[in-house]
């Protein structure tokens, strides 16, 4: 039995590799996510072990939260002779980083991507943990004296900058502009990770960073010889005035790289995600392979039965197939998750997590877990034709119209619309209720949805196909007619087909509802509460100097400019890190019209707090409570002075005004200024001059109203496309469905076709009909998946609608679009069956066998 | 080549003509040592408005002469000849539309679309050429025919002799010059066979069809005007007027023949 169906299954290679086709797809995204995580895990754990000394002597920094801004607290440099002398300790050395320090390349423009830090850093002689020397010197020397600098090899390179040439660097700290003349460059074991590294003499880094203050960012501490951390950490612990705590490296390494870990966790979840997708439509194409070469094999399974076999030994033998099908896939699909996994690390390149100085790390864990996802995908979705197969009587091995019978609609209707009504339910609570981990419910609302109006496509889908047929014919006659006819033939089976397309079709036009009313909504917002004239912000995403905000307020024209922070705080109400937002209350004004409940946003003091409505509802709190805030190790006390209402820009749960912010060790730089124009002015003048203001500190930019709706419109487009092209894959494993559907169905209808064309039917009229019949197919799946895919996206604008998505907008180009594109892909995939049909010879239909 | 079919089919009325010659045709199957000759030189004027049929044994060739004098397959050999219009010569394009426009078929089984009823499956060549039929003509096939109101049936839900008549409806309703048959009654009882070929005759003598059938049943060769007889890819001798009796003697002399 089992070397039929392996004979069975090398007759049948090419039908089987598009089948396999999709579980290489779906296996290689859950290959590649774990390869890349791996891949990245290892990264960080090696780069963070270079960046702990023995023991981190650093300000108390309660639960590091990477929504906030690095801290400002220091320590004092006094400590670092003191803990040299700790019994056990080698040498002490402090350390001053500072993490929006960037080198601007000899064309003017920044070195450095979104994400990664710039780091400028004083030059120790003090080893990292366990002895090692991350840094060496390639060329030249360490600084020694102000105006020196050394810079890693990748940025020196980038920024085309040669040993002994003048740099120029911009910075966060009190001096925006840096220039300093490149003494050495430094190669950093196993790579920055994108980063970019300038190092400085100690005693400049603190003219710089520390605004000349003997105070350190931290203090490593190395152990001597036969000390372990642990011991040196209590001794030196022991030893520390109050403020300060000292931490082992192996555990402050580990805190950070999972830090980094959980924030690119997104990456992993987003990739399997899609993984699930392209293994749920996969799972479809694979239920229609089967049940279309079972159907086929009828007679040559019922010859089996009739000689003898079982039930069980005819399904295990279909089964037997699947699991070939699903190994080979799994490993071909292994093989291309690391292909896969070397694109996203290339893509991360590119947008500045460079990942290139570590190899790829392939676990057991990653192997066992694809095979065993592809094969039991294969399985599960082979069973039920492997089970139908098991069915056919062995009598059928006699008759000559041997064809399983397809059994009734009822049962698959009555599960059908059961899994709709439990998506919806699941979907809507997801979405609206409070419930925990929401998007599970919401990815279980949708699978079963899609599932569920998967299996009742056949009958949802009559009235669409009525329509196509009913435009065929009047506009293609016979052909029309027959190519609709075709389609309805085996509704299930052209509804498994049209629904895997309908998957992807649904979540890009849900994406596309989603992308369209963020954007809309962001027009809405920039229209209705920017005020300012202009917005000057970050081109790395990293807070820059407040120096900038004191140039601009000097360039002619200018009437107000107001600073903007963006930060995290904990409050004895609430014991999560919520937004908090510092500004200054005599500028409130620029940043719009922001509604009041009680108070004034002006009236704020160093030591008072306007909180959202929401805040103040859910935490019993009114005008005159008194709350504190905790940030980093960080508390004080506040009065609230205001309540303030919903606005898009003042979005956070908490308001301080600069300086109660900085009084937490908040960041002292700006995350964004806005900034309005004298009336009288010409709005182009001043926004040249600002431009002017700011030419040498290419780490920002200015932009007018238009220019930063518009970045924020690229940012919402730049996730979409990413999400067209991911879920790009999912198409193209629809196309293949459609032609394998259509190429089996070309090889049932042998005898028809031949017929067909006896009568004079022309090749291209019998690609045609196939054609109209795949376009049928196609039009189905999207027009169910774009029915589906407003619905989504329309709900899941509702239930974002607090969140800032408060316009909905249905972009019915875009759609109609996609329905277009989908016809496009009927006819692609009619191709390749067409061009075998009309090969088909006239005289295997006519004569009789 | 069109106006020269019309041209043709009008003269027929006139004088009686051929409809179809076929000239020193040669079939052969395969190449090298493992060809296979089908036909060897076979040569057939079928005359106009004649019901001729082509008999012989298993492997005679009887079947690969239909298959060759209806542009269904291609000739070794030889030349096919339909009216004016030469087969042997035409690209599948234009032989395609020689089919569809001046051919009609009957085949044993699988005549039928099983998607569509049996009215569009009788309209179907004319439907595929986008052509109307003339109506007065289709409701005339339609009355001969006899299928009165399971027209709108699909042919899943026909017998089998329905389904054969709703062939033969097809082949008639574009009023080719020649229709084929190839053992139109071979999967029929003899009530349904004789309905069958009684409507063929009939359309025959009525309409001036001209009609070429393959059969191994002496029965159904009796119906025709005209019996030739193939064996081992040669035309061996034809009966006019045949009788079974006639047609059966003819058979097992020619039986003799090649086993002696």
């Amino acid at each position: 039995m089992l070397r039929a169906s392996w004979k069975s299954l090398m007759a049948r290679k090419l039908r089987l590799f598009m089948s396999a086709f999709a579980i290489i797809l779906g296996v290689a995204f859950v290959a590649g996510s774990f390869v890349f995580t791996d891949t990245l895990g290892r990264s960080f754990d090696s780069i963070m072990n270079s960046t702990v000394g023995d023991v981190v002597v650093r300000p108390v920094s309660g639960e590091v939260d990477l929504e906030s801004q690095p801290s400002s607290a220091t320590v004092p440099g006094s400590l670092v002779k003191e803990l040299a002398s700790t019994p056990g300790a080698a040498r002490a050395d402090g350390n001053i980083t500072n993490f929006g320090t960037f080198v601007v390349g000899k064309n003017g423009k920044l070195i450095g991507g979104f994400g990664p830090p710039g780091i400028g850093a004083n030059y120790t002689e003090g080893p990292a943990a366990k002895g090692l020397q991350p840094l060496s010197i390639d060329v030249g020397r360490w600084p020694t004296a102000a105006g020196e600098v050394v810079l890693d090899e990748k940025t020196a390179d980038k920024a085309g900058y040669l040993v002994g040439e003048k740099v120029n660097l911009v910075s966060s700290g009190t001096q925006p502009r840096i220039t300093a003349r490149l003494v050495g460059i430094a190669t950093m074991e196993g790579g920055t990770a994108g980063a970019s590294l300038a190092i400085f003499d100690t005693a400049e880094a603190r003219t710089l960073f520390m605004d000349g203050k003997d105070v350190y960012t931290d203090i490593w501490v190395t152990a001597a010889d036969g000390t372990s951390q642990q011991e040196l950490r209590d001794a030196v612990a022991a030893r520390l005035p109050a403020g300060v705590e000292a931490v082992t490296g192996d555990s402050a390494a580990k805190a950070a790289a999972s830090d980094i870990q959980e924030a690119l966790g997104f990456i992993t979840t987003f990739l399997l995600i899609f993984a699930g997708v392209a293994l749920v439509v996969g799972s479809f194409l694979i239920v229609n392979t089967f049940s279309i070469l079972v159907a086929q094999r009828s007679r040559e399974l019922a010859l089996f039965r009739a000689l003898g076999s079982t039930r069980r030994q005819v399904a295990r033998s279909v089964l037997f197939e699947a699991s070939v099908i699903g190994l080979v896939g799994s490993v071909i699909g292994l093989g291309l998750g690391v292909v896969i996994a070397i694109g996203i690390r290339t893509l991360f390149g590119q947008f500045g997590l460079d990942l290139s100085g570590q190899s790829l790390i392939i676990s057991p864990r990653t192997v066992i877990v694809s095979l065993v996802v592809g094969l039991v995908v294969t399985l599960v979705a082979a069973y039920l034709p492997a089970r139908k197969a098991g069915k056919v009587p062995p009598v059928a091995a006699m008759r000559d119209d041997a064809v399983l019978a397809e059994s009734g609609m009822r049962g698959r209707t009555i599960v059908g619309t059961g899994l709709t009504v439990a998506g919806v339910g699941l979907l809507g609570a997801g979405l609206f209720a409070d419930v925990p981990k929401p998007t599970y419910w919401v990815g279980g609302g949708i699978l079963g949805i899609v599932l569920g109006v998967a299996l009742i496509s056949p009958i949802v889908g009559r009235p669409v196909i009525a329509a196509i047929g009913w435009l065929y014919r009047r506009t293609f006659g016979a052909v029309g007619l027959m190519a609709q006819q075709n389609a309805q033939r085996n509704p299930r089976r052209t509804g498994a087909t049209a629904s895997a397309l309908m998957i992807g079709v649904t979540l890009v036009s849900m994406m596309a509802v989603f992308g369209a009313s963020a954007k809309a909504s962001i027009d809405k917002a920039v229209e209705k509460e920017f005020v300012a004239d202009y917005v000057v912000s970050s081109v790395v995403g990293t807070p820059f100097s407040t120096e900038v905000t004191k140039e601009l307020a000097a360039v002619p024209g200018v009437k107000e400019v107001a600073a903007f922070r963006w930060d995290a705080v904990k409050s004895s109400a609430k014991g999560e890190n919520r937004g908090v937002i510092g500004i200054d209350p005599s500028h409130v004004g620029v940043l719009g019209p922001t509604p009041m409940v009680t108070g004034r946003l002006a009236d704020l003091t160093a030591t008072s707090v306007s909180i959202s409505q929401e805040r103040a509802t859910t935490d019993r709190l009114e005008v005159g409570s008194r709350i504190d805030l905790t940030r980093g190790g960080t508390t004080k006390p506040f009065t609230v002075a205001a309540i303030h209402g919903e606005s898009a820009l003042l979005s956070a749960d908490y308001l301080l005004s600069l300086p109660a912010l900085e009084s937490l060790d908040g960041p002292k730089t700006d995350s964004f200024v806005f900034v309005s124009r004298e009336p009288g002015t010409v709005p182009a003048q001043v926004g040249r001059d600002l431009d002017k203001a700011l030419a040498d500190l290419p780490v920002v930019t200015v932009k007018d109203q238009g220019e930063f709706a518009d970045e924020q419109r690229a940012q919402v487009n730049q996730m979409l496309y990413l999400i067209y092209a991911l879920l790009g894959l999912a198409v193209i494993i629809a196309i293949l469905g459609i032609i394998n559907t259509l190429a089996l169905s070309v090889i049932e209808r042998t005898r028809e076709i031949g017929l067909l064309r006896a009568v004079g039917l022309s090749r291209r009229q019998l690609k045609r009909m196939l054609r109209l019949e795949s376009i049928v197919i196609a039009l189905l799946g999207a027009t169910l998946g774009i029915g589906l895919g407003v619905a989504f996206g329309v709900a899941l604008q509702r239930s974002l609608a607090d969140d800032g998505i408060d316009v909905l907008a249905v972009p019915w180009p875009q759609l109609v679009l996609f329905v277009a594109l989908s016809g496009l892909v009927g006819i692609l995939a009619a191709w390749w069956p067409g061009w075998r049909a009309s090969k088909l010879d006239i005289l295997r239909a006519v004569t009789t066998e | 080549m069109t106006t020269d079919l019309a041209q043709e089919r009008r003269d027929t009325t006139a004088t009686p003509k051929v409809a179809a010659r076929v000239t020193d045709l040669v079939k052969t199957y395969g190449s090298g040592d493992t060809a296979v000759t089908a036909l060897k030189g076979v040569s057939l004027d079928i005359a106009a408005g004649e019901f001729t049929a082509i008999m012989g044994p298993s492997g005679s060739g009887k079947s690969t002469l239909m298959h060759c004098a209806a542009g269904l397959d291609s000739v070794t050999q030889g030349s096919v000849r339909l009216g004016d219009t030469e087969l042997t010569t035409l690209k599948e394009k234009d032989l395609t539309k020689v089919r569809r426009d001046h051919i009609g078929f009957v085949f044993q089984s699988f005549n039928l679309i099983p998607t569509l009823n049996a009215a569009e499956n009788i309209l179907l060549p004319l439907s595929i050429a986008g052509r109307k039929p003339d109506p007065q003509w289709y409701d005339h096939v339609i009355a001969t025919v006899g299928l009165g109101d399971r027209l709108g049936h699909r042919p899943g839900e026909l017998s089998g002799g329905q389904q054969q008549r709703v062939a033969c409806a097809r082949a008639l309703v574009s009023r080719p010059e020649i229709i084929f048959a190839d053992e139109p009654t071979g999967n029929l009882d003899s009530t349904s066979g004789a309905e069958v070929l009684g409507f063929l005759r009939r359309s025959v003598d009525d309409f001036g069809q001209t009609i070429v059938m393959v059969t191994h049943d002496p029965g159904a060769a009796s119906w025709t005007d005209r019996v030739v007889f193939l064996a081992d890819g040669r035309i061996v001798t034809e009966l006019r007027e045949p009788t079974p009796e006639r047609i059966l003697e003819t058979m097992k002399s020619l039986d003799a023949k090649v086993q002696g």
